[in-house]
Parts: C-alpha cells; sequence; structure tokens
C-alpha cells in the first residue's frame, strides 16, 4: 500500500515527506526498540516502527535502505533526527498509539511481517 | 590486478552521537563504486555494527573498507579492553552493554551475531588487555 494509505490507517502525523507519500511503496514492516534488532531481521525496504527517538535510528534506516519511519507511542523524534531523515528523503510519520496497535492495525491492512529465521536454541 | 581501493576513519571512544558516521561515509562510497546494492547493504550493516562496537565498548578506533576486484573487507581495529570469551560474545543476546547504552537503544547482544550474518568471512583476534582485531570479508560472486 502507498505510504499515504498507512498514514491514514495510524491516523499519523506527518511530520515530515508529505510530498512522498503518494510514491512511497510499503510491502513489509518491522517493530523494535533496539538498533541490532532493526539490523539482524528488518528486510530492506521495509516500513520501520520505532520508539527509539535519537538520531542513530535514522542511521540504521539508511543503513537498510529503509523507505520511511514511524515513531510510535507518540513519542516525538529528535529535530535532529528528523532532520537527517529530511536530508535524506526519508518521510518521518508518529503514531499516538503503542507498537502494538500500530503494528496491529498495519497487519490488519495487509502490511507483511518480516521473516526471522529459524536458528539454533 | 589493479590496486584495491582502501578509506578508512578514526572512531572515537564514547561519542554516540556520531555512531555511524563513518559507515554512511562508506556506504556513499560503494554507491560511487558501482558496488551491487545488496552488497552495498550487507557491508555497510557489517560496518555499521562494527563502528557501533569501536564507540560503545573499545573507546574508539580504526574503521576500514577495502575493495577488491571480486570482494571487499571491513576492518575494525581497536586497542580497548578486549573480549574475554570470544565465543560467550558470539551469542545472539549475550551484551555487556552499560545501562546508558541500552537506553539509546544499542546493546541487545547482536553485533558480532549480525556482522557474521552479514559476511561470508569473519575473523576475530582478541586479547584482553591489548584489544581487537575484526575482519569481515563479503565476496561479489558467491562460488
Amino acid at each position: 500500500m502507498k505510504l499515504r494509505e498507512v498514514v491514514e490507517h495510524i491516523k499519523g502525523d506527518i511530520l515530515y515527506g508529505e510530498e512522498l507519500l503518494d510514491s512511497t511503496e510499503i510491502e513489509y514492516a518491522y517493530g523494535a526498540d533496539l538498533m541490532s534488532d532493526v539490523l539482524a531481521f528488518a528486510r530492506p525496504g521495509s516500513l520501520l516502527l520505532t520508539g527509539l527517538t535519537n538520531v542513530q535510528i535514522i542511521r540504521t534506516a539508511q543503513m537498510l535502505d529503509i523507505p520511511a519511519v514511524v515513531f510510535v507511542r507518540g513519542k516525538r523524534p529528535q529535530e535532529a533526527a528528523i532532520k537527517l531523515a529530511s536530508q535524506l528523503g526519508m518521510p518521518v510519520i508518529l503514531s499516538h498509539s503503542s507498537m502494538f496497535e500500530t503494528c496491529g492495525i498495519l497487519y490488519r491492512e495487509g502490511v507483511l511481517p518480516c521473516n526471522i529465521p529459524a536458528r539454533e536454541v | 590486478m589493479s590496486e584495491p581501493y582502501v578509506e578508512e576513519y578514526t572512531v572515537a571512544g564514547r561519542d554516540f552521537s556520531a555512531i555511524g558516521e563513518a559507515s554512511i561515509q562508506f556506504k556513499a562510497t560503494m554507491k560511487m563504486l558501482g558496488i551491487p546494492s545488496d552488497i552495498t547493504r550487507r557491508a555497510s550493516i557489517v560496518a555499521y555494527e562494527s563502528e557501533m562496537n569501536l564507540v560503545l565498548h573499545a573507546g574508539g578506533g580504526t574503521i576500514r573498507l577495502i575493495v577488491y576486484t571480486d570482494k571487499l573487507e571491513v576492518w575494525a581495529i581497536d586497542r580497548g579492553p578486549g573480549i574475554a570469551d570470544i565465543e560467550l560474545a558470539m551469542q545472539e543476546g549475550y551484551s555487556t552493554a552499560t545501562d546508558e547504552i541500552r537506553e539509546l537503544g544499542f546493546g541487545a547482544g547482536m553485533g558480532l551475531p549480525n556482522i557474521k550474518r552479514h559476511s561470508d568471512d569473519m575473523h576475530l583476534d582478541s586479547e584482553v588487555g591489548k584489544g581487537t582485531v575484526l575482519s569481515a570479508t563479503i565476496f561479489f560472486k558467491k562460488e
């Protein structure tokens, strides 16, 4: 679905990237509050949902060619994070719902999860 | 065979806000060199995790990208405290990160496993009190 539909479903605020919402296609999403979890399991090109608000989360997203980031729980990202995202042309959305609810809405609407590979216990 | 391309940065210890700056330069370089996007992405993750380790655990160090005609290498070299038990450090979820580091979203204990997962070959030499040398290789075409 288009990122604009994502924003409408989660009733998100657009902190940056209004003009990019129609040209950004979202098929997969990944939610995490740890950088290395994102690096380990987020499928390249998937939408990232996170409660981390610092500038490193945008760099993490950049490494994985993540097209857009949704900040959950109404936690506004740091200005430096929004600034870096805008330099990268990476839309930034703010959701006022919890991680669980935001992810749940998108899952219900057909956004696919990133596959977690089976590993030795 | 042409000379390999080498790019290197000094990473300062504990400067959390700068984490990723060297890796972003590497990513831009790889894009400029025309390296395929999947290889670039894997190498970027390896570099980024290595850079995090230098900042969070080693008190800084050197990170280096070497691009050959058939492969690339990422090196991370430090004179930090060293890793006492490499086997333990390679386990997912094991971390010695402080609460301060964890609050920033780092310290998941996935760094070294991530580096291994995204590289074709990885070497880790460490001596307690001396430092650590990590090298990770990614081949452009798998045999």
